[in-house]
């Protein structure tokens, strides 16, 4: 399937790209990884007139932490995020998901902002971002703009980038001590989009009780979706299974999916539910140590 | 005529200067403006990897990259497998070890593998079915695939190349 023609644009810099992303209008998309991008275009469900290739730019790749907060650069790859020693040692929540993002090749290109920014809520990122607590960094021809990932999925397929805006920045804020998280995601095979999936990260305090809790859904609606009442019911009790066994049904309970090819909604509420328990167990496991 | 981008890549160790549309695919580009038809054309919808190569030293799926994207690139395709005459440790593990029957996806697993003994030359069975899970085969089960790779795996410890 070829794609219609469009016009190619190669920017060196962020604001290059920005005036050109701001020139050209809504028909004009960026280009990262392109692994969601690319297999629209060439069903033709994308026609974007101009493509903008921000994989030259300088600077737009990192995984560090700074200021209280784990940031990494949009233009990261997920094969990179999984190499990481700082994603793997701090961050388990980061490396499960991107583990199971598609496959090898797809990683290699695959960026964490492109993840988000596409908006589709059958992506893996956005419930961990969800979870984490995360925040978004915009640029435009204004500037930065910080985004809280509560705001940032608005529809399907829609964030609330404006259009002259690139995601430049994923900010987490670094865990407190007793923090774990887990990412359990049900595929028909490796490499598909989840079934359904959920993202955990819990912190405890000094006797074991849940201080914080952020819970999101993937692909189980048109949005990711953060299951606030699951956290709730959370919130100052222990992980045990009767706290677990709650949390997971109001997670169940907050899952809107559709019926299709992975099968039917009742099948995926359901698989909501026991992912939670088995992604609150783990997150429980590694906040404990 | 349609607006042609140059694109100036190495291709197989070979730099090579050739135009095209900004929208073909690097497929499409390296089959028939490259002349490689080694790399194939398998579901066009980014799954089964009978497309993959190695593009600045990781593997990519070439259906799902556009060709203007590599320029300034190295390029591997299955052409590119270092030999010296003979086979490649891969290319002979597969004859031996009965690792295709149409051969369709063949070159996509053997970049695919090509990259991982390269990153990890002693993987576990569970490593190599990871490495290569981006490509799909109808025929042969994957069970000779990965014996084709342990093959290499030990042939290449021993100094085969």
């Amino acid at each position: 399937m070829i794609p219609p023609a469009f016009e190619y644009l190669r920017p060196k810099t962020l604001p290059e790209a920005v005036g050109l992303l701001q020139q050209h209008g809504d028909d004009a998309k960026i280009l990262s990884g392109g692994q969601s991008l690319i297999p629209m275009m060439k069903l033709r469900l994308a026609r974007p007139s101009h493509l903008i290739d921000i994989n030259r730019i300088a600077g737009l790749s990192y995984i560090k932490e700074d200021g209280g907060f784990l940031k990494i650069g949009g233009l990261t790859r997920e094969a990179e995020l999984e190499a990481s020693e700082l994603i793997r040692t701090k961050y388990p929540l980061l490396l499960d998901t991107a583990t199971v993002i598609a496959d090898p090749q797809v990683r290699n290109l695959a960026t964490v902002g492109g993840n988000l920014a596409h908006g589709d809520p059958a992506n893996d990122h956005p419930a961990t971002m969800l979870a984490l607590g995360a925040q978004i960094i915009a640029t435009g021809t204004k500037g930065e703009r910080v985004i809280a990932i509560d705001d940032f999925f608005v529809s399907l397929f829609t964030t609330s980038l404006n259009h002259g805006e690139i995601l430049t920045e994923i900010r987490i804020p670094i865990p407190p001590a007793k923090s774990g998280g887990a990412y359990f995601k049900l595929e028909r095979k490796v490499g598909d989009f989840a079934t359904a999936a959920v993202a955990v990260q819990v912190t405890l305090d000094g006797q074991g009780a849940v201080q914080k809790a952020g819970i999101g859904l993937t692909n189980v609606g048109g949005t990711p979706i953060r299951a606030k009442s699951a956290e709730d019911a959370l919130r100052g009790k222990k992980l045990d299974a009767a706290t677990i066994g709650a949390a997971a049904q109001a997670a169940a309970d907050a899952a809107q999916p559709s019926s299709d090819l992975r099968g039917p909604a009742a099948y995926k509420t359901g698989l909501i539910k026991e992912l939670t328990k088995r992604a609150l167990a783990r997150a429980a496991e590694r906040a404990g140590k | 005529m349609a607006k042609k981008e140059l694109i100036k890549l190495k291709i197989n160790g070979e730099e090579r200067e050739v135009a095209a549309e900004s929208r073909m695919l690097l497929v499409h580009f390296i089959r028939e403006q490259l002349g490689l038809t080694g790399t194939h054309v398998g579901c066009d919808t980014s799954n089964c990897g009978a497309c993959t190569v190695l593009m600045n030293g990781k593997t990519v799926k070439s259906c799902t990259v556009f060709a203007v994207q590599a320029d300034g690139a190295e390029i591997m395709t299955v052409e590119g497998l270092p030999s010296n005459g003979a086979l490649h440790p891969l290319q002979e593990g597969f004859k031996e070890e009965h690792g295709l029957q149409c051969g369709f996806c063949t070159p996509g697993m053997l970049i695919s593998s090509y990259a991982l003994l390269k990153k990890n030359p002693n993987p576990t069975e569970a490593e190599i079915r990871w490495g290569i899970s981006g490509n799909l085969c109808r025929c042969t089960g994957y069970q000779n695939i990965v014996k084709a790779v342990q093959f290499a795996s030990k042939k290449m410890a021993q100094g085969g190349k």
